[in-house]
């Protein structure tokens, strides 16, 4: 059944206990880890063992379980770093999660364009330019919109095709002499189009523009290496990867996070401190104010481990897979429009339907009495319903735990689904 | 998870043939409500007659708890008393707060009880409430123009 994965599923399901959940009296089929993904034992024990063992503030204490601290810190930022090729651990830069990192790069701008010693190339005003795509994820939108309202910058976007593709023909005329920065999705969390991003960083580029990626949902699913992407900074987050809530990551060339201001200040990102000045340390600490999640990042390295151990490229073969097979047996249900590409290129296993005008919340509640967990609703990304004329949508995504046999009850529930609102 | 018990007859009857759905002219108040975990929304009026609500009226997109709920209040709440009306509205809110405690009033919520199985489902209970909060929205807005209550 799973012939042509390079994962042995069966084997990986045994590591998520959640899985073995029934749900209603039935097993659990979990199809929302473009949301969140499950996190297995290897992840959980390591958060375990770190906190019986050497739990203890990093960066202050000279005792013993503050030296292993910090070196579990560190030995994260490493792992992180060494997971998308970065060049050094100082370029990672641990956050909350995506949202922040994002946040962290739209203040940086905001900060510095109030700073008149600050890098000219982080100021913005009228006149200059700031572009996304139509087919963001709120949190790579609203930060920039919100920083274009607050300096007088002028947001623009790559539109989307009706194939669920970016408008490539028009990166030339949306990005321009005027643009300072473009910051876009790498896999889109509601289309599940994975983007081409040489023809954007190229046009970033000969405008002399930074670029960063939303690679919240890229990272998780394909090998990405920030070298080989040629751009300026990437957002992703623990949570989608296997690994725990409050942790994610902010990667950006050492260069450039120099020259960036900090976002939050306080406590473990200083050098020097008078009551009238402060000079910070270097990046990532200047980025890191307060006690970071520690257990956290620990966590974090597991799922980096865990991912390594399983290699993205068999990660990446068995969701090409898998949406393949997705794909197929959606088609089959009468009613079903997908929402985005139809083709399993250029695509990640997260799939968005409507199913005639059944509303997703309905769809959502009897998938839910079968054991099914989808996502319902306009996941984050309303301009994208907008541009497909939908209110919602009802949203399955796979992972590297997913069967076939959980499509085929999906399937097969959507089938319900339309008897009860017939 | 019974989903009958959710997705009742009257429920999906509500929803697939609304009552009293369209916006209407006169009305003094009206009030637009989203739900925005799920972009459920509702424009809502009331025209109100002296202490009567003499009619609602309204335009909604949504799940079929949210456009059923709406259907409902239309028959509990047009042509009743402003007072009942509320009194109606605390009623099904209180039910719909219950958790799957409780099992309404067939004799004044009529076939709003049907909605007592949504309360075992928080997620849901909004949906059941879009339309009566739109509802109040849009009679605190007439009130302030001076219609309703003397």
């Amino acid at each position: 059944m799973e012939a042509a994965s390079k994962l042995d599923v069966e084997a990986i399901r045994a590591d998520f206990p959640i899985l073995q959940r029934k749900i209603g009296g039935r097993p659990l089929a979990y199809l929302d880890s473009a949301a969140t993904s499950q996190k297995p034992v290897q992840v959980v024990e390591a958060m375990r063992r770190f906190t019986d063992h050497s739990n203890a503030n990093i960066s202050r204490s000279v005792h013993t379980l503050g030296a292993e601290a910090t070196e579990a810190y560190e030995g994260a930022r490493a792992k992180v770093a060494a997971f998308i090729g970065a060049p050094s651990p100082d370029e990672v830069v641990f956050t909350k999660n995506s949202t922040e990192s994002i946040n962290l790069v739209a203040y940086a701008f905001q900060n510095a364009t109030i700073d008149p010693a600050a890098d000219p190339r982080f100021k913005l005003g009228p006149g200059d330019e700031v572009v996304v795509t139509e087919m963001e994820h709120h949190a790579n939108l609203i930060p920039w919109q919100q920083l274009c309202l607050r300096t007088g910058a002028t947001l623009k976007w790559i539109g989307i095709t009706d194939a669920g593709r970016l408008d490539v023909e028009s990166v030339d005329d949306v990005i321009t002499e005027r643009c300072k920065v473009v910051s876009f999705v790498h896999v889109a969390n509601l289309l599940g189009t994975v983007n081409p991003t040489s023809q954007i960083t190229a046009r970033a580029r000969e405008v002399g523009a930074l670029v960063g990626l939303d690679a919240s949902q890229s990272v998780p699913h394909i090998p990405v290496d920030v070298t080989e992407l040629g751009v300026d900074f990437i957002a992703f987050t623990s949570h989608k990867m296997l690994g725990p809530t409050g942790i994610g990551a902010l990667w950006a060339k050492a260069e450039i996070l120099d020259a960036m201001p900090p976002f939050l200040t306080g406590g473990s990102m200083i050098e020097t401190v008078s009551m009238e000045r402060t000079t910070f340390a270097k990046a990532p600490a200047k980025f890191e104010a307060g006690t970071p999640p520690i257990a956290e990042a620990v966590g974090f390295a597991a799922a980096v481990d865990y991912l390594d151990e399983l290699g993205m490229e068999n990660v990446r073969a068995h969701e090409k897979e898998y949406v393949s097979y997705m794909l197929e047996r959606l088609e089959t249900v009468d009613g079903l429009q997908i929402v985005g590409p139809r083709v399993p290129i250029g695509r990640g296993a997260t799939v968005s339907f409507t199913l005639e005008d059944v509303h997703p919340h309905d769809v959502g509640q009897v998938l839910d009495a079968e054991g099914i967990a989808v996502r319902v609703g306009h996941h984050c990304a309303k301009p994208t319903c907008v541009r497909f004329g939908v209110n919602a949508t009802t949203r399955a995504s796979g992972y590297v735990y997913n069967t076939h046999e959980e499509i085929d009850r999906l399937v097969d529930a959507l089938g319900q689904v339309r008897k009860v609102f017939r | 998870m019974n989903l009958d018990e959710l997705y009742q007859e009257v429920i999906l009857d509500h929803y697939k043939r609304p009552r009293g759905a369209g916006l209407r002219e006169p009305f003094e108040g009206e009030s637009h409500q989203v739900n925005p975990t799920c972009g459920d929304e509702i424009t809502l009026r009331v025209h109100v007659d002296g202490d009567r609500v003499a009619d609602v009226s309204y335009d909604n997109v949504g799940c079929s708890i949210s456009k059923a709920s709406a259907s409902v209040m239309y028959e509990l709440v047009k042509d009743a008393k402003v007072d009942d009306a509320l009194a109606r509205m605390a009623e099904f809110t209180e039910l719909m707060n219950s958790r799957g405690q409780a099992e309404g009033d067939e004799e004044t919520l009529e076939d709003a009880v049907a909605f007592a199985g949504v309360s075992k489902y928080p997620m849901r209970v909004k949906c059941a409430l879009l339309g009566w909060m739109a509802f109040k929205d849009a009679l605190v807005r007439a009130s302030a123009t001076g219609a309703g209550r003397q």
